[in-house]
């Protein structure tokens, strides 16, 4: 578990977090999301301890955060890079060694690694030698090498091609299912939407909004649902549903040639209770509850905010 | 402390591993050696210049028994010719210059007012001198016999003083020393500075890449940022003293094959060289390199050696701090001009004031000062040491070194830190300054 208490930092007159407070279940991926400038980094770097808060406290595992929790540890910044002269193999071990582990244990988890990504016939070659794909394992491999409690990563998919990209994504969800706790912070929310199960959202240096993405998504639904309805005469029944309902037209695919539209459902009636009010109309062929996206959640919250 | 051990271990080896390192530091004493052969066949070549002077000389003073031939100078006496042929005849062959001594009608005072010398390209300041004081000597000597004393009791008159010059612990030194103390002492300094600067330079070429390929933010979040500052700066460092130990062992090296040639007889240069520029025999030259090896037998070796690792090592923290402190503001070289002139400033002021104030007065006011200040001192104190220094100069100039060096580290590291997470705008005097308030 990881618990940030009302965390403050400013850089000179300009406040980067404002009284933030964070909790992040053990074994769970963490969408830290917000714009460019919310403060994703300054949190980021505060917890890698490359800069210290103006206050408050920071828990990890129920200790106060503190310089050995660095081998405990993974980061992969958004601007990744290694030295250029320097051969992967080589680099590979500085690091892991940097990071707590003895030249021989690093040894073998890299031979691991590199096996496992076959990649060994890397071992000697030179940074410059590789292209940006290539790097890029290298990178992830250095930023889990030493089995991090938490991780943390940085605009976690910008800038991978879509197979390095699945390929960390099946390995960041293997080392979650071992009981890393894993944070992703992006302002691209839709790219991470679909891997976190806890959200926090940051807005202005302030957190607007946190919780598990399930009950955020229920307090944000609206009951929109999208329609599919088989009907000869789609003008007449559309132009029904509209004096009964709260009814827009939608697209979305389907196999079939049907009225499609979006309805505005009673919050406190069910689902059932629309699907027999429907059934009169036509025949269902298409009936989905509009689940709301991050991206809806946070302008909606931001408005709530604001507000 | 294992983390800074590597990181010190990473910085060394990248540096030592680089060929241009193995090429400066195995090929530079002999491009030192080559230059200063070079110079000195040039010079010796120069020497081979015969000047050939036409001298008309109208007073009878008999100037032509002064100016006698040598290597380097030919006299040839036209004053039969009288001066307006002569200098005819200089034009014609293309002599060096025309030497005339008017007659001596208005008193020996009139005439060395009234002596001239005809060229068509102004001659050196040495060569000028040297005729002046040729002149001198003979109207001296001429003076003289007009007041009675005869040539023999004036030739009886003169005496070569050497100055035997013992310091109050009763040991003596020699000016051959002194040349040695102010070579030895100049020649450190200069080192310092020039190793500051391009190892200085090589800090902040390190940093400078760390931030620009983006590693830094991985490596910082492993260890704090004043760590891999001191890393750097210590692996730097190191670097360079194998450097200079590399230099130490060739010039033993050099100066063992050196002696070796010398005692073989196989001599050290071409006959011809040491025909034409007055060296000594080898047997003679043998014997100067005696003396010099008992003169620097008599240097504080030791002491020397030890304040030069020093003072390389204060001097270099201290600079390179501030290097480090460059490198991580900026985002390329190229905007580095304008942090590094105030760090060449007193680099360069050192040297001068070494060159100037040390040489002339090595215990004066100025060099003393100098060799105190912790910007300046690295490099004075070690010009300085050679002639020796009281202790409690060199104490003060130490721990104030010390102090500054560790608080200039400090304070660069405050800069250091948040420098290398900033990317963008160039950064301004005013930027670093707020950085320091973070």
């Amino acid at each position: 578990m990881l618990r940030i208490e009302n965390v403050s930092k400013s850089y000179g007159a300009k406040q980067a977090l404002k009284g933030v407070s964070i909790s992040i279940p053990k074994g769970s991926i963490c969408g830290l999301l917000g714009p460019n400038g919310a403060g994703k980094t300054t949190i980021i770097r505060i917890l890698n301890q490359i800069i210290l808060p103006d206050s408050g406290k920071i828990y990890l595992d129920g200790a106060l955060l503190a310089p050995k929790h660095i081998a405990a540890i993974g980061y992969l910044p958004e601007e990744r890079g290694l030295y250029k002269n320097m051969k992967v193999g080589e680099q590979a071990l500085y690091l892991a060694q940097l990071k707590g582990l003895s030249k021989g244990e690093a040894t073998k988890r890299l031979r691991y690694w590199f096996d496992k990504f076959d990649i060994a016939d890397w071992w000697h070659k030179k940074i410059q030698e590789l292209s940006k794909g290539m790097a890029q394992k290298i990178q992830f491999i250095v930023t889990v090498l030493h089995r991090p409690k938490l991780l943390i990563f940085d605009e976690p998919f910008s800038g991978f091609d879509p197979v390095n990209a699945a390929l960390m994504a099946k390995e960041i969800l293997q080392l979650r299912d071992e009981g890393a706790t894993v944070i992703f912070s992006t302002h691209r929310m839709e790219s991470v939407e679909e891997m976190c199960d806890h959200i926090v959202l940051l807005h202005r240096s302030e957190k607007i909004l946190e919780g598990s993405l399930t009950s955020l998504q229920k307090q944000f639904q609206s009951r929109v649902f999208e329609i599919g309805l088989q009907t000869t005469d789609k003008k007449q029944v559309m132009a029904k549903l509209s004096s009964k309902f709260g009814v827009s037209e939608a697209h979305f695919q389907t196999q079939q040639d049907e009225l499609k539209f979006h309805l505005q459902w009673d919050l406190d009636k069910s689902s059932n209770e629309l699907i027999q009010a429907l059934q009169a109309y036509g025949e269902i062929s298409h009936f989905v509850a509009a689940i709301p996206t991050v991206n809806e959640i946070f302008m909606k919250a931001v408005n709530v905010h604001i507000e | 402390m294992k983390k800074l051990q590597l990181i010190i271990y990473r910085e060394f080896k990248s540096k030592v591993n680089n060929k241009s390192f193995v090429i400066l530091t195995f090929l530079s004493p002999f491009l030192v050696i080559g230059m200063g052969m070079l110079i000195y066949y040039l010079s010796a070549l120069n020497g081979k210049d015969v000047k050939e002077i036409v001298l008309v000389d109208q007073s009878a003073l008999k100037f032509k028994d002064v100016f006698l031939d040598n290597p380097t100078e030919k006299y040839l006496d036209f004053t039969d010719l009288g001066l307006e042929q002569s200098k005819d005849l200089v034009r014609q062959h293309k002599y060096s210059g025309l030497l005339y001594i008017p007659p001596i009608s208005k008193g020996v005072k009139h005439l060395a007012e009234s002596i001239e010398f005809f060229s068509e390209e102004t001659p050196s300041l040495p060569f000028l001198s040297a005729l002046e004081s040729k002149i001198e000597e003979r109207l001296k000597l001429h003076k003289l016999s007009l007041s009675g004393v005869t040539s023999k009791t004036i030739s009886e008159a003169h005496f070569d003083v050497d100055l035997i010059q013992v310091n109050f612990s009763g040991e003596q030194s020699s000016k051959l020393g002194n040349g040695l103390r102010i070579g030895l002492g100049l020649g450190a300094g200069y080192l310092v500075m020039m190793f500051i600067i391009v190892y200085g330079n090589s800090v902040m070429r390190s940093v400078i890449e760390e931030k620009t390929s983006r590693i830094i933010e991985i490596v910082i979040s492993s260890v704090k940022p004043f760590q891999l500052m001191l890393g750097k700066i210590v692996g730097n460092a190191m670097a360079g003293l194998l450097q200079f130990f590399i230099w130490g062992i060739l010039l033993v090296l050099f100066g063992l094959l050196a002696r070796f040639f010398t005692e073989g007889g196989f001599g050290t240069t071409p006959s011809s060289l040491v025909a034409a520029s007055n060296i000594e025999m080898p047997a003679q030259n043998s014997e100067q390199s005696t003396l010099i090896l008992k003169e620097i037998g008599a240097l504080p070796l030791f002491q020397m050696f030890v304040m030069f690792v020093f003072y390389f090592l204060g001097g270099f923290f201290f600079y390179s701090a501030i290097y480090a402190a460059i490198g991580a503001a900026v985002n390329s070289e190229t905007d580095t001009q304008q942090f590094l002139l105030p760090v060449l400033l007193p680099l360069m002021l050192a040297v001068y004031v070494g060159i100037v104030s040390v040489v002339d007065a090595p215990h004066g006011p100025v060099a003393t000062v100098f060799s105190i200040l912790p910007f300046t001192s690295s490099i004075v104190m070690l010009m300085r040491i050679p002639f020796g220094v009281p202790w409690w100069e060199l104490l003060l100039s130490m721990a104030l070194l010390l102090i500054s060096f560790v608080g200039m580290v400090l304070f660069a590291a405050k800069i250091y830190r948040i420098g290398i997470l900033m990317y963008g705008k160039k950064p301004s005097y005013k930027d670093l300054y707020k950085w320091l308030q973070y």
